[in-house]
């Protein structure tokens, strides 16, 4: 088999994490987010975490716990208010925690060039709002672009639909999102899933994240 | 004089309803506008909307940024599946023909320039078509700009659906943009209750097109001061 190892306890799957480190976390809303993995985050201890991750919680559960257990220095996202949002919204007014803004797009393609060793890369996304200030920009073709920095991640904490034992991965539906953008763009992915499958069980064709990007895999 | 008396607007070619639009008309004016077998991606909000007035025969097929094209409509009852939603977080269907990807393959769509329209709504617009939409710039407000930038400079038509004017009944079409600002230069056409509008980029102007409810002479003293 190949060096991806498969654990029950989410919490051991952690070991390492450490204060101060990135950790990049999928899901859009609820869909794709590594519910287990966040908690046993919580769990685990780590604090002063720069969160990667689309939003910034919902309710009182995942994300908005780590974040009310004070575990959280920065968060990096596209889109951290939403109805829900409340224990974000009242750290960051609290200034007890530190918001990067980035557009979904520039979010995406900043870890997908971490993980592709790509240094940086010029895109007219931003050109002329707040989000490009301070940025360096070239016009190419005639068009204004900012260049953009990757975002690399300590961690990458994902949720996918199945396993096999190289750690190739298959997702499901709109759940699939950031998961095999960030599993490529951290030091160590994470993976929790709903099923594994043997070996040869799943179709090599319909593998969307391949078991080179896979370290840890947490089995229900 | 106001800056509001600077704003370039041309509305001598207007057609005038008596009617306004309503919120329902105004959807099916947008789909109206949206061309055949095109790639498009509305946006949270009253945009949605736009998706109950597309003809099928129109054969539109819809983005949603989390990762699907060929979206299908709202699920409902035992259809939901919290694996399936849109960007609106709202769970929606999958129809026959849709595919899912991962978000960067997402964004590349309309980063790329591949899809065809957008339709996002606004705080305002401004005469070089410049969009404001992501961040009213009160300094206790929490900034959330999701996929708007990315749309605002990715996709080939930019449509914007609004009301023409602010509840404190100042013009959402402006001479420049007093908000912060979401894409420049980027709006092609501005779907309004009382008027529809055509972004002139190669002239910096705005041209007014249908009139709704009301005569373009109002719309033009009222967007001008004229």
């Amino acid at each position: 088999m190949g060096r991806t190892t498969f654990h029950t306890d989410p919490v051991e799957a952690l070991a390492g994490v450490a204060d101060g480190d990135t950790v990049l976390v999928g899901g859009f809303g609820m869909a794709g987010m590594p519910v287990r993995l966040v908690d046993a985050l919580i769990d685990v201890g780590a604090k002063g975490l720069t969160i990667v991750s689309n939003n910034a919680g919902n309710g009182e559960t995942g994300l908005a716990a780590l974040l009310k257990a004070g575990r959280v220095a920065k968060v990096i996202c596209s889109f951290p208010r939403q109805a829900d949002s409340y224990v974000f919204d009242g750290l960051y007014r609290a200034g007890e925690v530190e918001l990067e803004v980035v557009p979904q797009g520039n979010l995406a393609e900043r870890m997908r060039a971490a993980g592709a060793g790509i240094g940086a890369f010029y895109t007219p996304t931003g050109v002329g709002t707040l989000l490009a200030e301070g940025k360096e920009q070239r016009t190419i073709d005639g068009r204004d672009h900012v260049l953009e920095m990757p975002i690399r991640g300590d961690w990458a904490l994902i949720a996918a639909q199945a396993a096999d034992p190289m750690g190739n991965l298959v997702y499901r539906k709109t759940a699939r999102n950031f998961g095999p953008v960030m599993a490529t763009a951290a030091a160590t992915t994470v993976v929790e899933v709903r099923e594994t499958v043997d070996l040869g069980a799943m179709d090599p064709e319909a593998v969307v994240t391949p078991g080179i990007f896979v370290d840890r895999v947490v089995t229900s | 004089m106001t800056a509001q008396q600077g704003l370039p607007l041309d509305v001598s070619g207007a057609a005038e309803h008596p009617e306004p639009l309503d919120r329902a008309g105004l959807a099916a004016r947008v789909a109206r506008d949206v061309p055949a077998y095109a790639y498009v991606n509305l946006g949270i909000g009253q945009p949605t909307t736009v998706a109950d007035h597309l003809d099928p025969a129109q054969g539109v097929v819809l983005h949603t940024e989390n990762g699907m094209l060929g979206m299908g409509r709202a699920a409902h009852d035992d259809e939901v599946d919290p694996d399936l939603i849109n960007a609106g977080k709202v769970p929606v269907v999958e129809p026959p023909g849709a595919s899912y990807f991962h978000h960067a393959d997402s964004f590349a769509m309309m980063r790329g320039g591949h899809l065809d329209v957008c339709v996002l709504g606004a705080f305002q617009v401004s005469a070089a078509g410049d969009l404001a939409n992501w961040h009213t710039g009160a300094p206790d407000a929490i900034p959330a700009v999701g996929g708007a930038m990315d749309l605002a400079i990715g996709a080939k038509q930019v449509f914007v659906m609004m009301s023409l004017f602010a509840k404190d009944g100042s013009p959402k079409i402006v001479p420049s943009l007093t908000y912060p600002a979401t894409g420049l230069a980027c709006v092609d056409r501005v779907f309004t209750d009382l008027g529809v509008f055509a972004v002139d980029h190669e002239r910096g102007r705005v041209v007014l097109l249908e009139a709704y409810g009301t005569t373009a002479a109002d719309l033009a003293e009222r967007l001008t001061g004229a």
